[in-house]
């Protein structure tokens, strides 16, 4: 199926350059030069290991993404079924080989860089789910037989993260694949009842949770319970957000951060160290971008023409913002501490891979929007 | 091989995707509406709580005001001190490090246990006082092994020092809040930090919330883990109010050294302005030993002391005032128009009256005397005829205008009041009548009398200055000091007992004495009976008497007895030596002096010391030398008035 030059489109690499979509391109770059100073800020104003990283990281993938979208459509069409595959298979290699960090076994050490697959595995699914649903016929989709497949995708890799422990991820994971899903137009129904069996198991599930998971989901209901625990990261959050006002702190004057009253503050609550120093208008500048981002991929999705194509633009822009939007949620308080990172702005190779495969993608699908698959 | 979707395939995502767009919006409203109401509503509330967590603060005591003699010698003073401080957020492990301060220090198991009770009990980043009081070497060493000491803090702090323990009574001392402290004392509220001391007697506990100052802070940055990062601000408080005493540190010295392995008391007072020039308690203690808190074994020997160290028995000692109270009685009974002072009595050693013998203290008699010579000899017989006229309730009366049954100073807590007996009182206490008998008594200032040295002080000097209400200080008050500025010319230009009317008036009204008497002849007519019993042959205090013109002085002697003499131990003449210290009569002396212009009343009172004769009226004679001799330079002083 696969013949090398078969990468190569009959576009020439001037006219996909001239083909790029500079909304999107721009916007990208412009939220990877904003994540430069905030690391530059978490480094508490010193050019240190996580600045340095970040933006080697960023160069190297933000390059990732423009190749990428140099492939044609077809060949991830072709090969989804392999790249879900492939990364299961580095999922369940994460199960036996993987390295574990505060008692969380998620990453592959590739000497390079620690990859942590199920991070991957976000983009993985969706390739895998938008190509299943563009060969079944729109008469097939509401058929029982023709869900076990889909479910079944999305299940092993979502039992194989939440046992890392990773529930962040895995409920993430979920997402990105229920949306296919949803899109493809399997009936309302079918999320009832998946609601339902969920509601069923979730306390049982619960019970199997790790006591720090228990304790953050009640720490989200009551965070007045443990102001020095695990409520301690949403109360310092919300702190640090407010009292940057409407504009802010300053850059590098975030005292919050500056005086290590943030958790994590290079990986998931990036967004609270930045709306700390910039204020309520640094917080709707980024917002800003990531709408712009989403905007722009729904938009080519509504350019193109074939299912495929489509199913993973909308899929992935939806994904996408809900990444967004879950870590937005939670650093504002509004939803549990699950653990997941702002897309690009968070300090963390595997993510800002799986964002710009994803990214990468779907600019591909605009650049080949006039090449039919097959 | 690819079914690529018809049309129908394409629409059904677009419819979906439309929602999944209108459900976007929605979440983005969302967080549009949270960043609002964290980042504009809410701002303020998180902008302190920001701040709240940034900063932190710490509160240390200033040094306390100090407190000087007449003459601006400091009696309570400050020393600078060596402690170490524990910040328990900062100890890695608070159990090595208890371990190595253990072999550093001498701490015991039992101040470790205590240390760490208190650390339980306050914040994690309060600092904890170890040692408040380290000698220089413990001080170095601590300093030299500090970097592997975590958490603890070689702090350089200053601490109350008394330098004068001839007016420890006075100054009383300070020591660490109680807890009674913090409930009873208000103003401690926003006064106190770890480590402070508060004042616990005598003018450092009615002076405290002056003297004790404001708090300072240092404000610092800190971090998450409670390390400073940087001082922000430091504000050093306002040290204590200093105050200046109308002591004579000179004098009372003088005085304590007379009091040297007796018990008792001395005072002076200045008898126009009511100095309080000394007020000497015997036997004195050392009050530093209260300020890093008192060893248990010092406190048990302070406790347990025949003589009671820790009482100022110028004012919480409360005594008989025997014969003393014989001024009083004269002048109580003349101003009354009761008794006749050329009234000659036959003293023959007793009297009987229902049956019952009244005795003199001379046991022969003092033959025919008159008013004078009953003062002069101090003849019991003629005061009980002149208490049998009196009355009880008149004598108290006197007593009371006189200064007795009442604070003298506001200055101190642990002031008495005494008790003048009356009528009424012993109706109400005691639920009986008042005898005749008792009367007799009282007339010679025995039996429910209580009076304390301080008060027969003011009495003496109420009744030297003429007979004028005098309002007795021991702070030194500029303000009130204008009002004598001219005392001196008018002592000096004016005899003010020539019975001159116009004079005196003019007197009155320029220092706003209020007049005790009714005829200023009484007044003098004591004076002089006072002037026989010291100055003339056969005067009670004639052996004690000062010879040269400007020393000349007038005084009365007192016993007051502890018990009563049986009959058997009379006929005995047991004297007063033979009997168990703890039944001798307390000896009593007031007077004042110089006899001609007089400036100065005296009280001496020694515990157990028998007769006022014989064991108080040379130390007052001594004392009286010494405040004549201070006198000028006393008086320069209070021109230059301001401490420099």
């Amino acid at each position: 199926m696969f013949k090398p030059g078969s990468i190569q489109s009959h576009l020439s690499i001037r006219e996909k350059i001239l083909s790029l979509d500079l909304i999107l391109f721009f916007s990208v770059l412009t939220l990877g030069i904003i994540s430069f100073f905030a690391m530059y800020s978490t480094d508490a104003g010193e050019f240190a290991y996580h600045t340095k990283s970040h933006i080697i990281r960023f160069i190297v993938f933000f390059t990732l993404f423009i190749v990428i979208s140099f492939f044609k459509t077809n060949f991830w069409y072709n090969w989804s079924i392999l790249v879900y595959l492939g990364i299961l298979i580095l999922l369940i290699l994460v199960k036996y080989f993987g390295l574990t960090s505060s008692g969380s076994q998620r990453w592959l050490n590739l000497y390079f860089l620690n990859l942590q697959p199920s991070e991957l595995m976000k983009v993985g699914l969706i390739l895998f789910l938008a190509k299943y649903y563009h060969r079944i016929s729109s008469s097939d989709v509401n058929k029982i037989k023709f869900l076990i497949r889909p479910i079944i995708a999305l299940i092993i890799p979502v039992i194989l993260v939440i046992t890392q422990p990773d529930l962040g991820t895995a409920f993430l994971i979920a997402i990105s694949g229920a949306v296919v899903v949803w899109l493809a137009g399997v009936k309302m129904k079918f999320f009832a009842y998946l609601s339902v069996i969920f509601l069923a198991v979730a306390p049982i599930a619960i019970s199997f949770l790790k006591p720090y998971q228990k304790s953050r989901i009640l720490t989200f209901i009551d965070p007045s319970r443990d102001p020095l625990g695990a409520g301690y990261q949403i109360t310092q959050s919300k702190i640090a957000i407010g009292s940057g006002g409407l504009f802010g702190k300053g850059f590098l004057n975030g005292s919050q951060s500056y005086l290590d009253y943030l958790p994590e503050k290079h990986t998931d609550f990036i967004f609270t160290l930045f709306s700390e120093e910039f204020g309520f208008f640094g917080s709707c500048l980024v917002l800003g971008l990531y709408i712009l981002i989403t905007w722009r991929m729904v938009a080519i999705g509504n350019m193109v023409r074939e299912t495929f194509s489509k199913l993973f633009c909308y899929s992935f822009a939806t994904a996408f913002f809900v990444y967004v939007a879950v870590n937005m949620g939670m650093v504002l308080g509004l939803i549990p501490i699950v653990g997941a990172p702002l897309p690009i702005l968070s300090y963390g190779g595997s993510s800002m891979m799986a964002m710009m495969f994803g990214l990468g993608i779907v600019m591909g699908c605009k650049i080949h929007r006039d090449h039919p698959l097959g | 091989m690819i079914r690529s979707g018809g049309e129908s395939k394409i629409r059904l995502i677009g419819r979906r995707m439309f929602i999944i767009s209108a459900a976007k919006a929605v979440v983005v409203f969302g967080i549009v509406g949270r960043l609002i109401s964290l980042q504009i509503n809410e701002s303020k509330k998180y902008k302190t709580l920001s701040d709240k967590n940034r900063f932190r603060e710490w509160k240390f005591s200033p040094p306390r005001g100090l407190i000087t003699d007449y003459y601006g010698k400091e009696i309570a003073s400050n020393k600078q001190v060596y402690q170490l401080h524990i910040i328990p957020e900062n100890a890695e492990n608070i159990d090595i490090l208890f371990f190595r301060l253990k072999n550093i220090l001498n701490l015991t198991e039992k101040n470790i246990v205590s240390l760490r009770r208190k650390i339980k009990s306050q914040k994690p980043w309060d600092p904890l006082i170890v040692s408040d009081n380290l000698t220089w070497a413990e001080f170095s060493k601590i300093n030299l092994f500090l970097h592997e000491l975590q958490g603890v803090e070689p702090v350089v702090s200053v601490a109350r020092l008394y330098t004068e323990p001839s007016s420890a009574h006075i100054i009383g001392y300070v020591s660490r809040a109680s807890k009674k402290d913090l409930q009873t004392k208000e103003y401690l509220k926003n006064k106190i930090t770890t480590g402070t001391s508060v004042g616990k007697t005598g003018l450092e506990n009615k002076l405290d919330s002056q003297v004790i100052g404001d708090l300072g802070f240092k404000r610092y940055e800190v971090n998450a883990y409670g390390k400073r990062i940087k001082e922000i601000s430091l504000d050093p408080g306002k040290p204590g109010k200093n105050f200046r005493t109308t002591l004579d540190l000179e004098v009372q010295n003088f005085a304590s050294e007379l009091l040297k392995g007796k018990s008792g008391s001395v005072c002076v007072m200045d008898i126009y302005k009511g100095d309080v020039v000394a007020m000497v308690s015997s036997p004195i203690f050392d009050p530093n030993q209260f300020v890093h808190g008192i060893k248990q074994k010092n406190w048990d020997k302070l406790i347990k002391h025949r003589d009671k160290p820790l009482i100022n028995k110028s004012i919480s000692g409360l005594y008989p005032p025997g014969s003393t109270i014989k001024s009083l009685a004269a002048i109580s009974a003349l101003e009354n128009d009761v008794f006749n002072p050329k009234k000659v009595i036959h003293c023959k050693g007793f009297i009987e009256l229902y049956g019952e013998k009244y005795h003199c203290w001379k046991k022969k008699g003092h033959g025919y005397v008159d008013m004078r010579d009953g003062i002069k000899q101090s003849c019991d017989i003629y005061f009980y005829e002149v208490a049998k006229k009196l009355g009880i309730d008149r004598l108290a009366e006197t007593a009371e205008k006189f200064g007795l049954g009442r604070p003298v100073l506001n200055n101190f807590m642990e002031e008495k009041n005494g008790l003048v007996p009356n009528t009424k009182w012993k109706k109400r206490n005691i639920g009986k009548n008042w005898y005749l008998g008792e009367t007799l008594h009282a007339g010679i200032g025995q039996g429910y009398w209580q009076t304390s040295p301080l008060q027969l002080c003011l009495m003496t000097a109420q009744i030297a200055n003429g007979g004028y209400k005098i309002e007795p200080r021991i702070i030194f008050d500029e303000k009130q000091e204008e009002k004598f500025d001219d005392l001196n010319q008018f002592i000096e230009n004016k005899e003010i007992f020539k019975g001159d009317v116009v004079n005196l008036f003019e007197f009155i009204s320029k220092f706003k004495y209020k007049s005790l008497f009714r005829n200023p002849e009484n007044i003098k007519f004591v004076h002089d009976a006072l002037f026989g019993a010291t100055n003339e042959p056969r005067g009670t205090s004639y052996g004690s008497r000062l010879t040269k013109d400007k020393y000349i002085f007038a005084g009365k002697t007192g016993t007051s007895q502890v018990r009563r003499f049986t009959e058997r131990q009379r006929e005995l003449e047991i004297k007063n030596e033979d009997l168990p210290y703890e039944q001798r009569d307390h000896a009593l002396f007031v007077a004042f002096a110089p006899y001609k212009k007089p400036r100065y009343s005296i009280s001496v009172l020694i515990e157990h010391g028998g007769s006022g004769s014989k064991a108080a009226a040379p130390i007052a004679k001594k004392v009286i030398k010494k405040v004549l001799d201070n006198h000028e330079l006393r008086e320069k002083q209070q021109k230059l008035g301001e401490l420099t």
